[in-house]
């Protein structure tokens, strides 16, 4: 008898439970917008963050709400541009790649390493030990967080620096937003010159920092037809809406930190 | 003043002494796999504290009131186990329709504490302590208190181990019990502390 009572309640927990689970399910579900459905389908889905909203769930909400540019994913780029522009019915945008640069050509015999750092190696680490061990303050560490936090694996180090696969790049700006010295930018894809420098120190300290540092002689200032250069801070920087392409600035550049760009002929073995 | 000093020693013992992590060894798989960051150690924390005070004030009635009456104590274990996991489905799905800012902060780690061992301790601990429901709540609160202290203190302690260069024998897991026995051994130091302060 006492076995049947115990049976008995048991099941009546249960039972309840189950019940009340289904009420509740009924009574709490969330209706989701089917469009943004649709556009999540449509996004990578590798939440890089890009597009300046918490993850792709966050961006396909937006987008579903409308008012939004439909040509913010980045890893997407013009394919997933044009199927969200599809799905909500308004013209497609014209997407603007970019991709990363690294802007320090600090290379180890350019710069030589004031210091020797054994801890742990980030760069986030060595840039909070008196900014690091090389005699540049401003350029690559070359420890590799921004190949850490690549999703695609474009970035690989040679001689002392990162680069980057500019084929491989998605343009999420990941490496960006990490590296402690901010010496990664991101421009567009059909970039033709890139200021290889981050160095904002004076000509002669600049120089002696770095053999291949920008030392603001504004040689490609003049250089350039179309004003496109100007130096700030002792830095050149080159407005991309209006360089034409002429590659004048950098056949001027004496100490080659304006490059003509595109991925050095790196030996193989240098990918790691 | 008495019940308010009973009520006090229980909270802070439930906190500091009988830490339902760090004493009792409860709750052992949360403190070791949601402590690698701050942020999610605060919020699973959080959210065991709610479930833990929410379990009790629906267990400690049922308890009482249908079970005792039926002479079924001993079905206690199976019976919270069925109300604790869907009461936390329940709020999930409360928590998800009504405040989805707070389901994002919380809501993540609801399913992983539906069989949490430390929930389950804490309601059936209340009741073998014979407390009343007063008293039960409070403790729930200091037990669940006390995890939000053992997560958020590891969390950090966690932090620090990962910026240090470990022996390759203590990489990983070694290393994070190593460090959680340690903390486990100072908070042993709080035995006794807490009735000493209102004797």
């Amino acid at each position: 008898m006492d076995i049947l009572i115990a049976f008995l309640v048991i099941l009546a927990v249960a039972l309840l439970a189950g019940v009340l689970l289904l009420v509740f399910s009924r009574l709490f579900a969330v209706e989701k917008d089917p469009t943004e459905e649709k556009i999540r389908a449509c996004l990578p889905g590798i939440n890089c963050g890009a597009c300046g909203y918490k993850g792709c769930d966050d961006y396909a909400a937006a987008l579903a709400k409308g008012g939004v540019n439909t040509g913010l994913c980045v890893p997407g780029a013009q394919k997933v541009a044009d199927e969200i522009s599809e799905i909500l019915g308004v013209e497609s945008v014209a997407f603007n790649d970019v991709v990363a640069y690294v802007s320090c050509n600090g290379t180890c015999e350019a710069t030589p390493a004031v210091a020797v750092y054994e801890g742990v190696q980030s760069c986030r680490a060595a840039s909070m030990l008196y900014g690091g061990a090389n005699a540049c303050r401003f350029g690559c560490l070359g420890l590799g967080d921004c190949a850490a936090v690549c999703p695609s694996g474009a970035i690989c180090f040679y001689d002392g620096i990162a680069h980057v696969n500019t084929a491989l790049c998605i343009g999420c700006g990941l490496c960006a937003r990490t590296c402690p010295k901010h010496v990664i930018t991101m421009l567009p894809q059909d970039t033709a010159v890139a200021v290889m420098c981050s160095n904002t120190q004076k000509g002669a300290d600049a120089r002696k920092a770095c053999k291949n540092a920008c030392i603001g002689c504004r040689k490609c200032e003049k250089a350039c037809p179309h004003g496109a250069i100007t130096v700030e801070n002792n830095l050149a920087r080159i407005d991309y809406t209006k360089c034409e392409k002429c590659g004048l600035c950098a056949d001027a550049c004496p100490t080659g930190c304006l490059k003509k760009v595109f991925f050095p002929n790196l030996p193989e073995d240098s990918n790691e | 003043m008495e019940e308010i000093k009973t009520l006090l020693v229980i909270l802070l013992s439930c906190v500091f002494v009988d830490n339902y992590v760090l004493c009792r060894f409860l709750g052992i798989c949360p403190f070791l796999g949601v402590s690698k960051k701050l942020n999610q150690a605060t919020g699973m924390g959080v959210s065991v504290t709610l479930v833990m005070l929410l379990a009790t004030a629906v267990t400690w009635p049922i308890q009482y009131f249908v079970l005792n009456t039926l002479g079924l104590g001993y079905l206690q274990n199976i019976v919270f186990i069925l109300v604790i996991a869907t009461l936390v489905q329940i709020l999930e799905m409360f928590l998800k329709r009504l405040s989805p800012a707070l389901y994002e902060g919380l809501g993540v780690y609801l399913p992983l504490i539906t069989t949490n061992c430390a929930v389950l301790g804490v309601t059936i601990n209340n009741i073998l302590d014979g407390y009343g429901f007063l008293e039960s709540m409070v403790s729930s609160l200091g037990c669940g208190l006390g995890f939000l202290l053992a997560m958020v203190l590891f969390s950090g302690l966690r932090s620090r181990i990962n910026e240090r260069i470990v022996p390759a024998p203590f990489r990983g897991l070694g290393v994070t019990l190593i460090a959680a026995s340690f903390i486990s051994l100072a908070f042993m130091g709080f035995a006794g502390i807490v009735e000493k302060i209102f004797a």
